[in-house]
């Protein structure tokens, strides 16, 4: 029994065309014990766990499940070995209910009894300690429920092997406690779980041990015990990383965006921002942090302009010019006064980019009525991103290749290049850095601190605590639509932090 | 005046039967993802092959004739004709990945013109109107349902008295009722519909569950067009009776919110709109301005299904979208 694991990965290689996305790969994990997969963006841990969940086939190289040879060709042969995996992007039907969603495509004979399949959901739930209710349906879920149902439906195929990609990405710090919890439960039945992560925090708190890819190689699989933050970045990226943010101390700081009681309604009456006031300074980055849908994409909407504040101001004064009133202004004559919305939604091509066009063209889109005349100028915008293409390294074909066929991280990286390039006086960004890998996600905490030292006024919405204590200077933390506090992040800790995204107790430091 | 509201009801109900028919056929195609705007096309098909079917057997068999076996060829020539016709459009969509709106469209003119061609080529073969023997006819026409039920007082012409195509499509929307809300089978099928990728990684083959429902609902489709031909027209082809009722059959899907169960009572309140004309005539009022009222009440229908926003009266998410399995 010694030689015998729960899924061996045996010289696999995965090409697409011409790139190969996994080379020779050669991989194993026990039962009852939690794997990271740890590796950039594009280093192919996500093509490598496809093929485990039948949606990619192997080019060269075979699996071996419980020690035998085995063939998965389609998600259903996953299935009948066991193996779940709960996609990054949940696949899951709006308007079914929880149980609906579970039972999808079972063999499972007879008529659809939903009493009994509500009892089995029930009895799973207890098991791992989730909290569900079956006969919810999945478009009035959070972010948190929706993934127990996911995880819940890989559960209730029996699945012994469980693949999470990016589990964490959405959730809240609370949110991520409970899955955690979870996947212990789950480990402790003598599971096996993969879970792919960029945090590595994360991958020291719940995983035993941790492979890491690069380049769609299989460098090392060590005990996280062993290893440290830092080795392991060194062997994800293969060269030293300087992990720490340079935050360089304020300098001549001057109020650039005054915000006094501001309060927002949305379409159904319900108050999204209660009264809010702040000083966003020129030279500082002000970082955002809050519970997901605590306010902050209203605010920052509303600073944009793309919502009306029911009252309040938001005063706004640019360097060597009078201060003037935003509130009232069209988007339009707010971007033009030099304030930049740099924002990532959940969907990256949602907002901001058109996925069908290259870079140059989202570029232009930026400053198309910057020009006059019938015919377009792209001299501009192509320079713009050869720019960005060099500087962010985005990895691309050609700068005329659609967006929407780059990977997650290099849309993202077109996305805030683009905003930054307009040399703001205030940038506000929400999110800048989800799902971007850690190497990326330093060069954009790098953009901001160069942003700040030029005395823009830097407004950051982030979702990593340890993130925002090292990058911003002050935090200001928000709770249901109203500010709980404003701290310094050079003194400040995560525990107090976290005890005001969830109270409103805590007046301090306003 | 003197208005008989028994007669409007039972004539709403007969001229919506074949509505009814058209609708439902849709509604089963589009709960699987397939925006198949062929359904004019299909009609046009179903009505002429239906037709051609029990004029062939009438003239074959001759004096021996059994009507009840004309209807039964008339419905499985009908049938037969609008899933060959939604083969080709499932062929072009599933498999050649083509676009949906354009391939629907293109059936349309395509199912109208072979309609036409065939219904004309009896018309030459014959010289004159493609006729079958009237015992024929009133077998097509007439209640199937004994008399003593028939002759009920009221409740007798207003229940019992239609012909048996509108008891068959009654429980042929029941029955897709009953599938698509009650079994398993009609579960995966939604899902496919409305998230075609989720099904596909649930182990569910979209694209058998696409071919067999746009195949199924495009064969009741056309029964809807052999209904029109067989019943209201009288079993006479005539190249601009079916114009127009495979449309209004594509709004009534939208119109019921894709339950087969609303167009039961859809199908009759259009049916009702198509000859308003005849019964409540309005002086001067043009019949066109009647013909467009089931469009407007569409439209209407639309703007408030928007505005109230509920997320279980949308169309089904994957309409209109063909699968890729690697597409990002």
């Amino acid at each position: 029994m010694e030689n015998v694991h729960a899924v061996e990965f045996v010289g696999i290689t995965k090409r697409f065309g011409s790139v190969v996305a996994n080379n020779n790969v050669n991989l194993y994990l026990d039962k009852g014990v939690v794997m990271s997969l740890l590796g950039e963006n594009g280093s192919g841990k996500t093509t490598l766990m496809n093929m485990l969940a039948g949606i990619y086939y192997p080019d060269e190289g075979h699996l071996l499940i419980d020690g035998k040879l085995a063939s998965i060709k389609s998600p259903k042969d996953a299935f009948a070995y066991k193996i779940g995996m709960i996609h990054q992007h949940f696949k899951l039907v709006d308007v079914f209910t929880a149980a609906e969603n579970i039972v999808l495509g079972l063999d499972e004979e007879g008529k659809l009894d939903r009493k009994s399949i509500n009892k089995k959901v029930a009895e799973i739930a207890k098991k791992y300690g989730f909290d569900i209710d079956p006969n919810k349906k999945v478009y009035e879920m959070s972010v948190s429920e929706k993934q127990t149902v996911e995880i819940i439906k890989v559960l209730y195929r029996g699945a012994d092997i469980l693949i999470l990609d990016e589990p964490t990405a959405v959730l809240t710090p609370q949110e991520t406690k409970k899955l955690f919890d979870v996947i212990r439960a789950m480990r402790n039945d003598n599971k096996s779980i993969i879970i792919i992560t960029h945090k590595l925090n994360e991958v020291k708190e719940i995983s035993d041990v941790v492979a890491i890819m690069r380049k769609g190689e299989h460098i090392a699989t060590v005990r996280t015990s062993e290893v440290s933050e830092q080795q392991m970045t060194e062997m994800m990226v293969g060269r030293t990383v300087e992990l720490n943010i340079n935050r360089t101390e304020p300098k001549n700081i001057k109020p650039r965006l005054t915000l006094a009681n501001i309060t927002v309604r949305d379409s159904e009456g319900l108050k999204k921002l209660d009264d809010v006031g702040f000083v966003a300074y020129g030279g500082e980055i002000l970082g955002i942090a809050g519970i997901a849908g605590s306010g902050q994409k209203e605010l920052l909407e509303t600073i944009a302009g793309l919502r009306r504040p029911e009252s309040g101001s938001i005063i706004y004064t640019p360097d060597g010019e009078k201060p003037s009133e935003l509130v009232g202004k069209t988007p339009m004559e707010i971007k033009n006064a030099g304030v930049a919305l740099a924002f990532v939604p959940e969907d990256r091509l949602g907002m901001g980019l058109v996925g069908g066009m290259g870079m140059t063209d989202n570029m232009l889109l930026r400053y198309w009525n910057k020009k006059k005349g019938i015919v377009v100028d792209k001299s501009e915008s192509k320079q713009l991103a050869e720019n960005i293409y060099k500087e962010l390294e985005v990895v691309t074909p050609s700068i005329d290749y659609p967006v929407r066929k780059l990977s997650g991280g290099n849309v993202q990286k077109v996305l805030v290049g683009r905003e930054i390039a307009s040399s703001p006086s205030v940038l506000m960004s929400a999110y800048a850095v989800r799902g971007l890998d850690i190497n990326t996600s330093y060069t954009i905490y790098d953009l901001m601190s160069k942003q700040k030292e030029m005395g823009t006024a830097v407004i950051f919405v982030g979702e990593d605590l340890d993130v925002l204590l090292a990058l911003a200077d002050r935090i200001m933390v928000m709770c249901d639509g109203k500010i709980s506090g404003i701290v310094d992040a050079r003194t400040a800790t995560k525990e107090e932090i976290g005890r005001m995204m969830t109270s409103l107790d805590n007046e301090g430091g306003r | 005046m003197n208005i008989n509201i028994i007669a409007i009801i039972k004539a709403a109900i007969l001229s919506g039967a074949p509505l009814l028919y058209g609708t439902s056929g849709e509604i089963l195609t589009q709960k699987s993802g397939n925006m198949n705007l062929g359904v004019e096309g299909l009609m046009f098909m179903g009505g002429a092959f239906g037709l051609c079917g029990a004029f062939v057997y009438s003239n074959v068999a001759g004096a021996n004739a059994i009507p009840l076996v004309a209807v039964i060829i008339a419905i499985i020539c009908s049938f037969l004709a609008g899933v060959l016709g939604s083969l080709i459009f499932s062929f072009l969509t599933i498999t050649l990945k083509a676009n949906q709106n354009v391939t629907g469209l293109a059936l349309t003119i395509f199912g109208t013109g072979v309609g036409q061609f065939v219904g004309e080529l009896m018309r030459i073969g014959v010289g004159g109107n493609v006729s079958i023997p009237n015992n024929m006819k009133d077998v097509f026409a007439n209640s199937p349902l004994p008399a003593f039920l028939r002759n009920i007082p009221v409740l007798g012409e207003l229940l019992f008295s239609y012909n048996m195509f509108v008891y068959m499509g009654i429980i042929i929307v029941v029955i897709m009722w009953h599938f698509l809300n009650k079994t398993r089978k009609g579960l995966y099928l939604r899902a496919v519909g409305e998230s075609p990728a989720t099904a596909d990684a649930a182990g569910i083959n979209v694209e058998k569950y696409r071919y067999l429902a746009t195949c199924i609902g495009g064969g009741i489709s056309a029964m809807g067009g052999m209904v029109y031909i067989m019943t209201i027209s009288g079993c006479v082809w005539n190249h601009t009776a079916l114009s127009g009722e495979g449309w209004i059959a594509v709004a009534l899907v939208i119109f019921c919110f894709w339950r087969p169960l609303n167009a039961l009572w859809g199908s009759v309140l259009f049916g009702a709109l198509s000859i308003l004309y005849l019964k409540l005539p309005i002086p001067f009022l043009p019949t066109q301005i009647y013909k467009i009222v089931p469009y407007i009440a569409t439209v209407l229908v639309l703007i408030f299904v928007s505005m109230k926003e509920n997320r279980e009266d949308q169309p089904p998410a994957g309409l209109g979208v063909n699968y890729f399995r690697e597409d990002r």
